[in-house]
């Protein structure tokens, strides 16, 4: 990445005025400007941005959240599985629904408990997010990594290997992908496990991973594939060429530290839509199945209970739509910093 | 224009053989037995028998695809009875033919998806545009960060909140259903309300934004200072110059969305018990019910690949310089 000081160099070739003032500033730019990565460059217009570094904070929140959660129900004192509300009389009238008002909110219960099994809903939502998330960085790490393999491949060798890969890329994208889901999550578990026998929670967790995968890395690879079309012809990647530098070093060295601007953006955008495509998939019943806290699945239990307790909604739901705003957010923040031209 | 029809109807044949191929072999194939997964937990002898005999599973899994395939176009004799031309076969789970259950179902999606969409383009472009004309001024901004709330609501979240205050609360409307347009279309509209307003949340947002940007990118083009220089009012540029250049991104984006539109309308049907489609896969995939389920794919994956093609044709119509060939 040389923009930098091209930059520099094109601004020191054109005269300015002759106000010493306004050419001492440029010096001084110039001089600031000098030993900078554009990384560093990135992270000072991000720290700038006030709205990216508050939603930068909800969302680390939220992973350090999903990372101890079982620190925190030791400290709290309860786990998601026991069934208060059944154990202990006077928590659950004879309908299975909370005593206390507000789905039986006090202070040994957070956020109330559960109807019905009358489970610690705080612990059931720590837990169900901490799954959750775990689920979704999988299938953006995976997705990116296809993406990045793809993308690149058909972009820098093009040719046959550029048609049939872009062939394959645009199969992989008109599957209808949430019906896909939908519909493949219990075949691919049938393949796996005879569908008698219960399927062990990691296998399941594993389809979910798989299935969402498959479809989940076309849109980045279509992007990547351009980007580098575009980067192959420029000097710096001929200049390696010229020299001899190997393909390899030349994807790893050359092409690949400029595709982590678009790469970063789009891995923003994917995370926060595997979040809820994966609790769309359990809230229509084919997610992670009982007693396996999840975060979706809370949705489709207040939905079957909203008449009668709609507190219960408002904790997944709330949650959920500050983790995908607070990820918005930042993903705008995160494209701002890395490309400043591309306004709002 | 005729040759790119029929250029992208043959691509679009190939591609959906392919999916067929693909999900047949998957659901037929590689499980060890299909009729007892097909059958599922609680199996019947009785029930395994009609399974096998209606999957004709003593065949090549290659052949069995091929019947399925003949089936479809030429129609095929079952021992349960007749089945005329676009024949997908007979449900597992109560014998009804798959072909006529999805006919069934498909007004109730179609009128979800395409009721949501007029919603969702019309607040969607209509806001942005707003934004775009006011931009920078208090008007922009709230339209721009209740367009970021917005999108991050969720249909499985919004939809029991809509139901428990409109329906339970206020008692403004009744359970969300599907009356036939040409019943009642009093009652159809009344009936898909609630649904299209929870529809349509997830995507308006999302065309706020794209809608702005676009009209914003437009109105700096050289055309459009051409035609303000020519002493045309400002109105007149907006809405017959730039509105037009800035539609061009966003039919791009809106083919893109469909198969998500149809995602959408799944969680949609399946919050307020529609008999749509969506809830007619996510039923049979739970009784996996595969002659089902594979009707649905196959019908949805059809769906959206045509009308890709006609977003592609529009595309062309609203902006000349793209030549279709």
């Amino acid at each position: 990445m040389t923009s930098t000081s091209q930059a520099a160099a094109a601004g020191a070739d054109t005269p300015g005025p002759d106000d010493p003032g306004l050419s001492s500033t440029r010096v001084a730019k110039e001089a600031e400007l000098a030993g900078r990565s554009p990384g560093q460059l990135m992270w000072m217009r991000f720290k700038r941005d006030r709205t990216g570094v508050i939603s930068a904070c909800i969302v680390l929140a939220f992973f350090l959240i999903a990372a101890l959660a079982p620190v925190i129900s030791w400290l709290y004192g309860k786990d998601p599985y026991t069934r208060y509300g059944q154990l202990r009389p006077g928590l659950l009238n004879e309908n299975f629904y909370p005593v206390k008002p507000n789905g039986g909110i006090d202070g040994e219960f957070w956020f109330g408990l559960e109807p019905g099994l009358g489970r610690d809903v705080f612990t059931q939502l720590l837990y169900g997010i901490r799954n959750s998330l775990a689920l979704a960085v999988i299938i953006t790490l995976l997705s990116v990594l296809t993406a990045i393999i793809i993308g690149v491949a058909g972009g820098y060798f093009g040719g046959k290997v550029d048609y049939f890969l872009g062939r394959f890329t645009d199969l992989m994208m008109s599957f209808p992908n949430q019906l896909f889901f939908v519909a493949f999550t219990p075949v691919v578990g049938a393949l796996l496990v005879d569908p008698r026998d219960e399927m062990p929670t990691w296998l399941r967790a594993g389809v979910l991973v798989y299935v969402m995968w498959l479809l989940g890395w076309m849109t980045l690879a279509r992007l990547l594939r351009g980007q580098t079309l575009s980067l192959r012809e420029r000097e710096f990647i001929e200049a390696a060429r010229v020299a001899g530098t190997p393909s390899g070093r030349i994807v790893r060295k050359e092409l690949l530290p400029n595709l982590v601007t678009p790469i970063l953006v789009q891995a923003t955008y994917m995370l926060p839509n595997n979040v809820t495509a994966i609790a769309g998939l359990s809230f229509l019943g084919v997610g992670l199945l009982e007693p396996t806290p999840d975060w979706g699945r809370m949705f489709a239990k207040g939905a079957e209970i909203y008449q009668s307790d709609i507190t219960y909604m408002f904790f997944p739901g709330g949650a959920m739509v500050i983790f995908i705003l607070a990820f918005n957010l930042l993903g705008d923040s995160v494209r701002d910093a890395f490309d400043p031209k591309s306004g709002r | 224009m005729l040759r790119f029809l029929i250029r992208r109807s043959l691509g679009a044949v190939v591609i959906l053989l392919i999916i067929s191929a693909v999900t047949f072999f998957l659901f037929y194939a590689v499980p060890r037995d299909p009729a007892t997964l097909a059958c599922g937990k609680n199996c019947t002898p009785d029930a395994l028998a009609v399974i096998r005999k209606n999957m004709g599973i003593d065949e090549p899994v290659p052949v069995q695809y091929f019947h399925f395939m003949v089936g479809i176009v030429a129609g095929r004799q079952f021992n349960v009875g007749d089945c005329p031309a676009p024949c997908f076969g007979y449900s597992f789970a109560n014998q009804d033919p798959v072909w006529q259950t999805i006919l069934d179902r498909f007004p109730t999606t179609v009128s979800l998806t395409v009721g949501g969409a007029v919603v969702f383009l019309t607040i969607g472009l209509g806001a942005g545009m707003i934004a775009a004309w006011k931009k920078g001024t208090v008007i922009d901004k709230a339209f721009s960060s209740m367009s970021l709330v917005l999108s991050s609501m969720q249909i499985y979240f919004i939809g029991p909140l809509v139901l428990a205050l409109v329906v339970y609360n206020l008692e403004l409307l009744d359970q969300p259903k599907y009356v036939p347009l040409t019943q009642d279309p009093a009652g159809w509209f009344m009936g898909l309300l609630i649904p299209w307003m929870v529809v349509q949340i997830i995507f308006t947002a999302n065309y706020t934004r794209l809608s702005r940007s676009s009209m914003i990118e437009q109105l700096q083009e050289d055309h459009v200072r051409a035609a303000r220089a020519k002493g045309m009012s400002g109105k007149y540029v907006f809405f017959r110059y730039a509105w037009r250049g800035s539609l061009i991104p966003i039919v791009t984006i809106f083919g893109v969305d469909l198969g998500s539109l149809f995602g959408g309308a799944m969680i949609t049907e399946w919050t307020f018990s529609l008999p749509g489609l969506g809830t007619l896969a996510v039923n049979s995939v739970q009784n996996t019910d595969l002659p089902m389920v594979m009707g649905v794919m196959l019908f949805a994956a059809t769906f959206i690949i045509l009308f890709n093609i006609v977003v592609d044709a529009a595309y062309a119509f609203i902006d000349p310089r793209v030549r279709l060939s």
